[in-house]
């Protein structure tokens, strides 16, 4: 991968925490980029490294037990192993975090507005007048109804829906270039979560903003997406652009989830296919490939890790980590078949 | 906020009737308890002191004297037993070494409660708390009177360095009020500062994984501006609180032992020498003065409550 055009490349990043029970391999060697004005989703299953690999990128993974190597490089920056002072002047203003639960995040006792203020100040000289007006004009654009009065509030006067307009308004606030937004709805009202995503993605598009999404939606996904990273165990196992994921997925962990996503546009399942199992361990990971344990097409070579690799010359950026040659996938795929039914962890629903 | 006064007043009322009551049951039916007898002397008659009983009326209902008393106490004409003098001048002669020994307190011990609970919390477990979490341990479970008599034995019988003891008003010598108080503050504010720190070492440790503080990081916000705005601003308010109720506490005489140490001749010692001679008017006083304080005082807290943490209404 050449460095030059992308907005973001990550190369080789790895996070792990020293614990007493061993070392936690949360992030395991992960490379990707991001670009100007895309929007790339990140999707797996809870623990598979989503969150752990976005707040790292930005520095914000300072447990004293934590461990960060190989390469994030922002718009020539390079942020892993970056000195605070250098993080502190890229977050909020070139990067922007919208966090998964905005009901903890906004700090209970300050009014919103100065919230938003406060991050404008920090990052612009302007007066406290101008960045407060600035805070109640984003409240509007992120459709915060009498945003003037409503900036004088406090957090626990606002519903979820609103509150994460907050978040995304302050992500706004500084016109980053890439906001980073970790599962932004899952602690949101369902009846909302699409609106906001889709505001979200609105807004991103009309400022030219680059979103990360991490997201368990595949609905989301398919409608939002640009491309997409689907990760397991702290590694990519396959990456792709929206379309060829969905048309032509090459990774059984990927079929697993496709599978696992009620259709409306398919006979109802008696009972919705679910990937049995439970992710593995990070302290004691599998091997070689991190999924072969659950997957029903292992064979004696997963017991190697598999390289994230192009299956075709003709789409080199479609990847995927998995032995099985392309004749075999295309034989075996059985999105939305039975994967196995027995005690699945977790039911991934659109 | 009319609401929360009138309930507030209703409440102070109910506290103060029931302390009063209960304060004046106790003296009723402690052993030695008959003031007459001991206003009478060794030597008196039975006579003689059926006579004193007679005039200040010990012979009479229980209730028709505790209502008695209380009209005294309202109309600021209760005598003590012992020396005969009007309580209340006697409070109020004792509430400026009483304040002084309250306010410089106060101050030390909120300061240094702050500054060391912050110095613990920078980098928990390290040597620095560690030493700090061990001085703030002794500190608390160290008596007041051995702190004191260990300052007194060394500062002032040792080394005169500083007074050994007595009150001298600010009005009359700035600097000797000063030498004088000094001892008397270090040694009340030392628990308190040890107990204040710990708290305080909690609250910011929690204060730190909070997800508003990681969002205040991501926002940009530099380390100190973290820690001044989001941590330090959450994770003073249950301080202010306790350090309100604290203060209100040695206001109202709840420094006995520090004010018999060092002789301040305040409220607390006040307390303390009429508990000794079972003088019932001054203790009922102090006791209901105490209640009045410290219902005011817990007011005022919850007012300050909802004033710093917006989610707290005062009608709740």
């Amino acid at each position: 991968m050449s460095g030059a055009g992308h907005l973001l490349q990550v190369e080789d990043l790895s996070v792990s925490f020293e614990t007493e029970g061993g070392t936690v391999h949360a992030v395991d060697a992960v490379s990707f980029v991001a670009d100007a004005g895309e929007i790339l989703c990140v999707v797996g299953e809870s623990g598979s490294g989503k969150s752990v690999m976005t707040s790292s990128l930005i520095g914000l993974t300072r447990a004293e037990n934590a461990t960060i190597s190989g390469r994030a490089t922002f718009d020539g920056v390079e942020l892993v192993g970056a000195p605070e002072r250098t993080l502190e002047r890229i977050r909020g203003a070139q990067v922007a975090l919208i966090p998964q639960d905005p009901m903890s995040a906004l700090d209970p006792v300050l009014r919103i507005g100065h919230q938003i203020a406060e991050q404008i100040r920090v990052h612009t000289s302007v007066s406290r007048r101008a960045a407060e007006e600035q805070a109640v004009a984003l409240m509007e654009r992120v459709g915060i109804p009498q945003a003037r009065t409503r900036s004088r509030a406090f957090v626990h006067e606002f519903s979820g829906g609103m509150r994460q307009r907050i978040m995304i308004a302050m992500a706004l606030s500084c016109r980053p270039k890439l906001i980073v937004a970790d599962e932004p709805t899952t602690a949101l009202d369902v009846t909302i979560q699409a609106q906001i995503l889709h505001e979200l993605a609105g807004l991103c598009h009309e400022t030219g903003t680059a979103l990360i999404l991490v997201t368990h939606d595949f609905g989301v996904v398919a409608e939002l997406a640009d491309r997409v990273i689907v990760m397991y165990g702290g590694r990519i196992v396959e990456q792709a652009a929206v379309a060829e994921l969905f048309d032509d997925p090459q990774h059984p962990y990927t079929w697993g989830l496709l599978g696992s996503v009620p259709r409306v546009d398919r006979p109802r399942a008696k009972r919705l296919p679910t990937i049995s199992g439970a992710p593995p361990s990070l302290i004691r990971p599998p091997a070689g490939c991190h999924f072969a344990p659950r997957c029903p097409h292992a064979f004696e070579r997963c017991g190697e890790v598999p390289p994230l690799a192009a299956h075709s010359r003709e789409r080199p950026e479609h990847r995927d980590r998995c032995w099985l040659d392309v004749a075999e996938k295309r034989r075996r795929r059985v999105v939305g078949g039975d994967i196995g039914l027995a005690g699945g962890k977790e039911t991934i629903v659109a | 906020m009319t609401r929360f006064v009138v309930r507030r007043s209703l409440q102070a009322l109910i506290v103060l009737a029931l302390v009063s009551v209960f304060t004046f049951l106790i003296f009723q039916v402690i052993p030695n308890g008959s003031p007459a007898a001991r206003m009478a002397g060794r030597t008196a008659s039975p006579a003689q002191i059926a006579a004193i009983a007679r005039s200040w009326g010990f012979n009479r209902p229980i209730y028709i004297q505790y209502l008695h008393m209380m009209d005294k106490i309202f109309t600021g004409s209760v005598i003590s037993y012992s020396q005969q003098i009007n309580v209340l001048d006697q409070i109020k002669r004792g509430l400026p070494a009483t304040i002084s020994l309250a306010a410089g307190a106060g101050v030390i011990w909120l300061a240094l409660g702050i500054l060391i609970g912050l110095l613990s919390a920078i980098r928990p477990g390290r040597l620095l708390d560690n030493t700090l979490g061990f001085l703030a341990l002794t500190s608390i479970s160290a008596p007041v009177f051995v702190i004191g008599a260990v300052l007194l034995y060394a500062l002032a019988y040792r080394t005169s360095v500083l007074p050994s003891g007595g009150y001298v008003p600010l009005t009359d010598n700035p600097w000797q009020w000063f030498e004088h108080m000094l001892l008397p503050w270090v040694s009340l504010s030392l628990p308190f500062i040890g107990f204040y720190s710990r708290v305080l070492r909690g609250n910011i440790l929690d204060a730190k994984h909070e997800d508003y503080v990681r969002m205040a990081r991501a926002k940009g916000l530099s380390g100190r501006r973290v820690l001044t705005r989001h941590v330090l601003r959450n994770s003073l308010i249950p301080i202010m609180a306790l350090w309100g109720l604290d203060f209100a506490g040695v206001v109202g005489g709840g420094a006995i032992l520090i004010e018999s140490i060092f002789d301040l001749n305040g409220v607390g010692q006040y307390a303390a020498e009429s508990i000794k001679t079972l003088d019932v008017p001054p203790i009922m006083v102090i006791v209901m003065y105490t209640a009045v304080l410290v219902v005011v005082v817990a007011a005022l807290v919850d007012i300050l409550y909802a004033y710093l943490d917006p989610r707290i209404s005062l009608n709740d």
